[in-house]
């Protein structure tokens, strides 16, 4: 469950931003809709502890993360948490397969190649696992983040804008994938994006 | 997975770039760690063959080159000296022992020195197989010479005129009436005695008074004509000399002074030499050392660039749970990554240079210097490579540790 309160945030000599609590139970689903220049990133930032807040408090499973270290809260987010960003990126130098365990590895979860390429099956990339990565489209490249994203289990999956580059088709396909995934592995899924298509497949929903 | 593995990845990724770091690395260690090892072997190669000789007695001309003909026999002589003359100063009682050499001749390049047991005696040699020349024309020679020549006892050869000309077509230079029997073998001592044909004194002069009775060509006569013009009067190539005490040095040289000898003090020209010597070395490693230098300003930019490509990358493993500390460590993997394989690159470049050198000096010098261990100056240059590599990651390490993963994200 992740719940915040009262989280403000102001950029040194930038914008600032004061947010409504948001609050995903376990394995719910929940949109965040917003214009651009809303604080959207910023929030998925302060969510996952990428970024301090100002003020206000962040927590995962009764587990207040704006109270940790840096490396306890690198640590905390990649053990629990999946992230999905709007564009896919990668470690270049490595296929899909070692991308994908570069997840347990950095997080210091166990997770066998079987999984991380049972991941791949599941969202029909499994033939691509030893290709580098740039050398496949942007859908598929979507999928391997989104695989990379769930294959250890996080209790949370956050995405950011993750259709905003896509055509209506892939957009909703990756929707689908995002929400099946989640659901498969029982997590709470957050999607923050601008994506008017998005707005009616959940009544869960935040508006920036 | 782990950071050897995506540190190796990495550099592999940016072949061209880790390859021209690499090549410049290798480069600078390659050079300075060949003027170790060069510097190393030919000093001690050097200090073997004056070992305890004090003087070189020798007709008048550059000491250095008396030296270097009659000690490492590398040169040609300064010329021939009565050996009545030489006697008169040998016997000073200041000269505990003095070893005649008369050369002029040789075999396949080998160059066949007349002198009595106290010059293999001198080294220490030992027999590999045979026994010590006795009578003349009877030969005993060195290991590599026995290596090269393929020769062994009861081998005869004939000689040809002249230090190191084997190749000469000329049938003038060619003493083919006067064969020589290899009697012995001397074992490797690491001396220039390996690389000579050791014969009584006797043969030498005989070769030549033959050589003139049957009136050879011109050439031959010119070099033969002052032995012929003074015969009976014997002559030798140099004495090496070895005091008996204090204070000889200008004694003898008081006594060589107004004949055709002279007097060369092997010490004093011998630093001489090695001064030069090093200088060179010097200023080859210098320049290693600007090579050095750049390779490491290029290992900086290439890290540091290779940082600021990746710190998406970067930014990515952080949001996955990777510590800073963790991708600190990465970068300096790396960077150590670069710098050993560019030290193993160098000192295997290194070892091919010595020995292209040394198959060069074994043709011009009969001289090898081909010891491939690795010694304790190498040690320490590799030691001290390692340490400037790993200054030279540790600011795009931190670089990288510090990366603000939500700004970053957020551009990318």
């Amino acid at each position: 469950m992740l719940q915040t309160r009262n989280l403000k945030f102001t950029y040194h000599h930038g914008p600032s931003f004061e947010f409504p609590d948001v609050h995903c139970g376990n394995a719910e689903q929940l949109l965040i809709l917003g214009e651009s220049g809303k604080g959207k990133t910023t929030l998925l930032h302060l969510l996952s502890g990428m970024l301090k807040p100002s003020s206000g408090e962040v927590s995962l499973n009764g587990e207040v993360t704006t109270s940790m270290s840096n490396k306890e809260l690198d640590r905390f987010r990649g053990q629990n948490m999946g992230i999905v960003f709007q564009t896919a990126h990668f470690v270049k130098s490595l296929s899909v397969l070692e991308n994908m365990m570069l997840a347990p590895y950095c997080s210091g979860k166990t997770a066998t190649k079987r999984h991380a390429l049972e991941a791949l099956e599941r969202l029909n990339i499994g033939e691509k696992a030893n290709n580098s990565v740039y050398s496949l489209s942007v859908g598929e490249q979507q999928r391997v983040a989104i695989a990379r994203a769930v294959f250890h289990r996080p209790t949370l999956l956050l995405a950011d804008e993750p259709t905003s580059a896509l055509d209506d088709r892939h957009a909703s396909e990756v929707m689908h994938l995002l929400e099946e995934q989640s659901k498969e592995i029982g997590s709470s899924l957050i999607i923050v994006t601008h994506d008017q298509r998005m707005k009616d497949r959940y009544n869960n929903r935040i508006v920036l | 997975m782990n950071l050897l593995s995506i540190s190796f990845k990495n550099l592999r990724y940016k072949a061209l770039d880790t390859a021209l770091v690499i090549f410049l690395l290798s480069f600078g260690v390659g050079i300075i760690s060949l003027m170790i090892l060069l510097q190393g072997q030919i000093t001690s190669k050097f200090d073997r063959n004056i070992k305890d000789i004090d003087f070189v007695l020798a007709a008048k001309g550059s000491p250095i080159q008396s030296i270097l003909a009659n000690i490492y026999h590398v040169d040609v002589p300064t010329g021939n000296i009565p050996v009545a003359d030489a006697k008169r100063i040998i016997r000073n009682p200041m000269v505990e022992d003095a070893i005649p050499l008369a050369y002029g001749d040789n075999y396949e390049k080998y160059r066949i020195v007349g002198t009595n047991d106290h010059y293999p005696n001198h080294y220490g040699c030992t027999f590999a197989e045979g026994r010590m020349f006795e009578k003349p024309f009877e030969v005993t020679i060195g290991s590599e010479v026995a290596r090269q020549t393929g020769m062994k006892v009861g081998s005869t050869f004939t000689s040809m005129h002249g230090y190191d000309n084997a190749a000469t077509s000329d049938p003038e230079a060619h003493h083919d009436h006067s064969p020589f029997v290899v009697v012995g073998v001397f074992s490797p001592s690491g001396s220039v005695i390996d690389q000579l044909i050791l014969t009584p004194v006797e043969s030498v002069w005989l070769v030549h008074e033959h050589g003139t009775e049957t009136a050879a060509g011109a050439a031959e006569a010119a070099v033969d004509s002052t032995l012929a013009a003074q015969a009976p009067e014997r002559e030798m190539t140099a004495y090496l000399i070895k005091k008996r005490n204090k204070g000889a040095f200008g004694m003898l040289s008081k006594q060589v002074e107004n004949t055709t000898m002279q007097l060369a003090n092997v010490a004093v020209e011998n630093s001489r030499l090695m001064n030069n010597f090093g200088l060179g070395l010097s200023v080859i490693t210098a320049i290693a050392g600007v090579i050095m230098v750049l390779s490491f300003i290029s290992i900086f930019i290439s890290l540091l660039n290779s940082m600021k490509e990746r710190k998406y990358e970067l930014a990515l493993m952080r949001t996955m749970g990777a510590s800073p500390f963790r991708l600190f460590s990465l970068i300096i993997v790396e960077g150590m990554l670069l710098v050993l394989l560019g030290v193993l690159v160098g000192l295997l470049l290194s070892r091919t240079g010595l020995l292209i050198l040394s198959s060069a000096m074994q043709d011009e010098f009969h001289y090898q210097v081909n010891q491939l261990a690795p010694t304790g100056m190498e040690l320490l240059l590799v030691a001290g490579t390692l340490f400037i590599g790993l200054v030279a990651s540790v600011i795009p390490a931190i670089r990288a540790m510090r990366v603000d993963i939500s700004k970053t994200l957020s551009n990318g």
